[in-house]
């Protein structure tokens, strides 16, 4: 289960969240500019609030379940709010396991159809599978709490995503 | 009555074979067999491929070691949900093609269910009583009125315990799955070095959160000289498993406390840990509650524990339609009509 992550100095964009509650509103600021469709992955080492991101992302979405909590064992969550939220974590998955095996494929269907959003905890296993999208990165900041969250967009950035990150 | 119990919710394919009177005669587990003679190649370890091409073979070695056909079973029990959805659906259409073709009944199991009824297998369960749920993918607290009749009580808020485990355990090193390594090097640790949070603990609700804990250990860790001694690991280990099994025990009697019931019980995975195991039967003595463990080989994910809840079902005549479907979330769910 080795997942490498990106160097951070590939992301054009990155601003400090000083603890918990700034990466949920990310999250949660994050969500009203979904309109569907979009793929955003999730990198960052264990403990950098990936999940909490997520839970920021559902609750800006009104999604209508009590438990948005970690798929690291059930591989998918799928949620029910404004749009439909597929939170995938492939932190169990290595290179040699086949995402056919998870229905990968009817999940990337959902998003083409723009009727769902993918956010992607552990998405290296994933990235031949992905045309454009969305990236964060968490890294560690100088306390305990501080997290940097970086963003870059493949193949851009979309403005209003860029002036989103301005405001944490 | 014979039951044959199939289980594909997650990694592993499992059957297995209960007998109302002789109890478990059979419970085959994916990883745990050899098939290679029936397919020749290695055996995938994920997913509803995998299922796929192991389930067939594992009934086959069910029924060829005890010399029986589909006609001397009275019926199949299967996992419903939770789980990743097309595992779920290589089992439970198995199921049903077998219960269509034989003209068996077909129990359709919640996973859950399984875990806390495989406590059946040890011994009658005492209830009304509250079970503590815990594994790689579910820490909750369920209050079982009787068998059939459920109600959450609490669940948790980010990671599951035993996720917690294992992702601890990958930083310190130790091999995956995290839970019984954890436990086995903390058997060593110097109790009085580490003290990690309980998280929520002023939270007056049922209710866990481990994301917190993950954090504060892997900062613990980083702190440590590099490459980690084996004494560091066993002080960490010794303090995670102290804070999992204090806020889990603590947990599970405030619902036994809060519901009125004189049983506890432990189920999943992480029930297999020995600090849980013994802290909880402590508890129980002083608190006057009863408490059994459960039989460490139907803790983890296994057929038997879903053949012990079809049995339950059909000895009430309860059986579920053809057209059952399966679920990849849904909390527990009673069968009995509330009475």
């Amino acid at each position: 289960m080795e997942h490498p992550l990106p160097d951070s100095g590939l992301f054009p964009l990155s601003r400090l969240s000083d603890g918990p509650e700034a990466t949920f509103r990310l999250g949660e600021r994050v969500s009203k500019l979904l309109r569907g469709g979009e793929i955003v992955l999730l990198w960052g080492p264990l403990g950098a609030g990936k999940t909490l991101f997520v839970q920021g992302v559902c609750r800006g979405l009104e999604v209508d379940d009590p438990e948005v909590n970690s798929p690291t064992f059930t591989l998918v969550n799928t949620y029910r709010g404004r749009l439909t939220v597929h939170h995938l974590d492939l932190y169990r998955l290595t290179e040699q396991d086949d995402l056919q095996d998870i229905g990968i494929e009817a999940l990337l269907d959902d998003a083409d159809a723009a009727e769902a959003v993918l956010l992607v905890e552990w998405p290296d296993p994933l990235l031949p599978w992905l045309g454009p999208r969305l990236e964060f990165m968490a890294s560690h900041g100088e306390g305990e709490d501080e997290r940097i969250w970086h963003l870059r967009g493949l193949p851009d950035v979309p403005e209003s995503w860029a002036a989103m990150m301005e405001e944490i | 009555m014979k039951i044959l119990g199939i289980e594909t919710s997650c990694d592993d394919t499992s059957v297995a074979l209960l007998d109302e009177h002789e109890g478990v005669l059979e419970n085959l587990v994916s990883s745990q067999i050899d098939l290679h003679d029936h397919f020749g190649g290695v055996v995938p370890e994920l997913a509803s491929r995998a299922h796929l091409v192991n389930l067939l073979p594992l009934i086959d070695v069910l029924l060829t070691r005890r010399s029986l056909n589909l006609a001397d079973i009275d019926g199949v029990a299967v996992t419903r949900g939770p789980g990743l959805i097309g595992a779920l659906l290589v089992g439970l259409s198995t199921a049903k093609a077998i219960c269509w073709a034989a003209g068996k009944p077909l129990a359709a199991v919640h996973h859950i269910e399984g875990h806390m009824l495989a406590n059946e297998l040890t011994a009658p369960m005492e209830l009304p009583a509250a079970v503590l749920v815990v594994s790689g993918g579910h820490t909750e607290v369920i209050l079982v009125r009787e068998i059939g009749l459920y109600e959450r009580l609490g669940w948790t808020l980010d990671d599951a315990a035993g996720e917690c485990y294992d992702k601890c355990a990958q930083f310190m090193g130790l091999p995956y799955p995290g839970g019984p390594a954890v436990d086995r090097v903390a058997e060593g640790g110097d109790p009085g070095r580490f003290t990690f949070p309980r998280p929520l603990h002023k939270d007056p609700r049922v209710i866990f959160s481990f994301s917190g804990l993950k954090t504060a250990v892997r900062l613990e860790v980083e702190r440590l000289p590099r490459p980690l001694s084996e004494q560091d690991v066993a002080d960490v280990c010794h303090a995670l498993r102290e804070a999992v099994t204090d806020v889990l025990t603590r947990r599970l009697f405030q619902a036994a406390q809060e519901q009125g019931v004189r049983a506890v019980y432990l189920a999943g995975g992480v029930a297999a840990n020995s600090l849980l195991r013994t802290r909880t039967a402590e508890l129980a003595t002083k608190r006057g509650l009863h408490f059994v463990a459960p039989d460490r080989a139907y803790c983890t994910d296994n057929a038997a524990m879903i053949a012990q809840a079809g049995l339950c079902r059909f000895r009430v005549g309860y059986r579920d339609d053809l057209s059952v479907d399966s679920f990849a979330r849904q909390p527990v769910t009673s069968w009995l009509p509330l009475p």
